[in-house]
């Protein structure tokens, strides 16, 4: 029990090192969710579930989507596909706006 | 209403400047302060690119490292520094750790008369076989107010800071309903379907058996709120707005926060006059025992649940 307390002790000092070297903003996110997963099973091991289940509702589930929507607001995650996407959905349904209007013009 | 002062003369005084401002019939500021909404800077991209490139002209001109001997110098006397900065820091805070008692010994000093009391005759003042929860929720209950106080604050704020009006969400809302959200993605709904159900059964589980098993209000909540969130991103904000919109969400944070106040004032004021206050504790390990822990459970537990949804959708749109 103990060997496998110290590769998770292990794992979590690689995750804290890679969070802060990764480039990519998303990155970083993915990489911290694991280390808040990880440290939930150490909870357990350390004998406070409760603690366990705080960690991985809050630290692994909604501080990470609070992240991804800031990246989402601040334009890290890239959206230019998206953008194209909505664009063509905005012409499709112009388009049929139109064809609607001939038909009743009709 | 019987006032002495005809109601001319009555508008002239302070009473009833006060009263206006207070029901709110009158804004003081409207029509007296000059308000504009700001304009957008608008910034043609042609300057942009110009300062961009001064910039790393005068970046290529100081940071010159082949041509400038003292700064190279310089460059590498900082990195070492700061690497070495670094180990120091880390060697005096391991040195120190090195200092503290080993954990399990018995003669640490937080094995106290207080731990001892909490663990002797936890079970037999507070009913609550799980000794944590007992622990936050009987003997400091005051704390955890503080802390869902917290919470309550915490969306106020995020509210004042990212709220939208709501004519300008409905104008958004009508261009594209589904902006904010995947549209229709089958997979996201098809897992949603599944596992939105056992989520909340989970955390309702969760909140009420706090006081049996590991848990309680926060991390139920915080299931809920995670669970709320999955919905929301399958199903789109119309159709969470058929259970939860911002009534709802107002009157359950509102009625939470307040229905611990009351419990726990109640709760503090017999105790502290050492008066017995008549809340059954009932048998330890059934689910209606525990004296105080069970409401105030399902109050923090709403609370958070409440504020974490708020946050997700605040972030996301601007409105509940």
């Amino acid at each position: 029990m103990t060997l496998f307390q110290y590769m998770l002790m292990a794992f979590l000092i690689v995750c804290a090192i890679s969070v802060s070297f990764s480039k990519n903003l998303l990155n970083s996110i993915l990489i911290y969710m694991s280390y808040s997963l990880v440290m939930s099973i150490i909870w357990v091991c350390l004998q406070s579930p409760d603690l366990a289940i705080t960690e991985a509702a809050v630290g692994a589930g909604v501080t990470s989507i609070l992240f991804f929507a800031t990246l989402k607001k601040i334009h890290a995650i890239q959206v230019e596909k998206e953008n194209t996407k909505i664009n063509s959905e905005e012409a499709s349904s112009a388009q049929e706006q139109k064809e609607a209007e001939h038909h009743e013009q009709a | 209403m019987s006032r002495l002062k005809p109601q001319k003369e009555y508008e002239k005084t302070g009473a009833f400047h006060f009263f206006r401002w207070l029901s709110g019939s009158k804004d003081p500021y409207l029509g007296e302060v000059e308000m504009q909404p700001q304009k957008e800077m608008e910034i043609p991209e042609a300057t942009i690119i110009e300062r961009m490139n001064e910039k790393q002209m005068i970046r290529d001109k100081v940071y010159d490292v082949e041509h400038n001997k003292e700064l190279l110098f310089f460059h590498r006397i900082y990195v070492a520094s700061a690497i070495l900065f670094c180990v120091a820091l880390v060697g005096v805070l391991l040195f120190t750790v090195s200092y503290l008692p080993r954990t399990g010994n018995p003669a640490n000093p937080d094995n106290n008369e207080v731990s001892a009391r909490y663990i002797e005759s936890g079970l037999q003042e507070t009913g609550a076989l799980n000794i944590v929860s007992g622990m936050i929720l009987t003997y400091r209950a005051f704390d955890t107010f503080g802390e869902t106080n917290v919470l309550f604050i915490a969306t106020c704020c995020v509210m004042v800071l990212l709220m939208v009006d709501d004519a300008i969400l409905k104008k958004q809302e009508v261009k594209n309903d589904r902006r904010y959200e995947p549209k229709n993605d089958a997979i996201l709904q098809g897992t949603a379907f599944v596992l939105c159900p056992i989520i909340f059964i989970f955390g309702i589980y969760v909140i009420l058996n706090g006081h049996l098993s590991p848990g309680g209000g926060f991390s139920g909540g915080a299931i809920l709120g995670a669970g709320l969130i999955l919905y929301v991103s399958a199903f789109g904000f119309k159709k969470t707005q058929k259970f939860f919109n911002e009534h709802v969400y107002k009157i359950a944070k509102i009625t939470a926060l307040c229905m611990y106040g009351i419990i726990g004032s109640y709760f503090y004021i017999l105790g502290a006059n050492g008066i017995e206050n008549h809340i059954p504790l009932g048998t330890p390990g059934h689910i209606l025992s525990g004296g105080i822990i069970l409401p105030i459970d399902i109050c923090v537990g709403l609370e958070v649940a409440c504020t974490m949804y708020a946050f997700y959708a605040l972030f996301r749109r601007g409105g509940l």
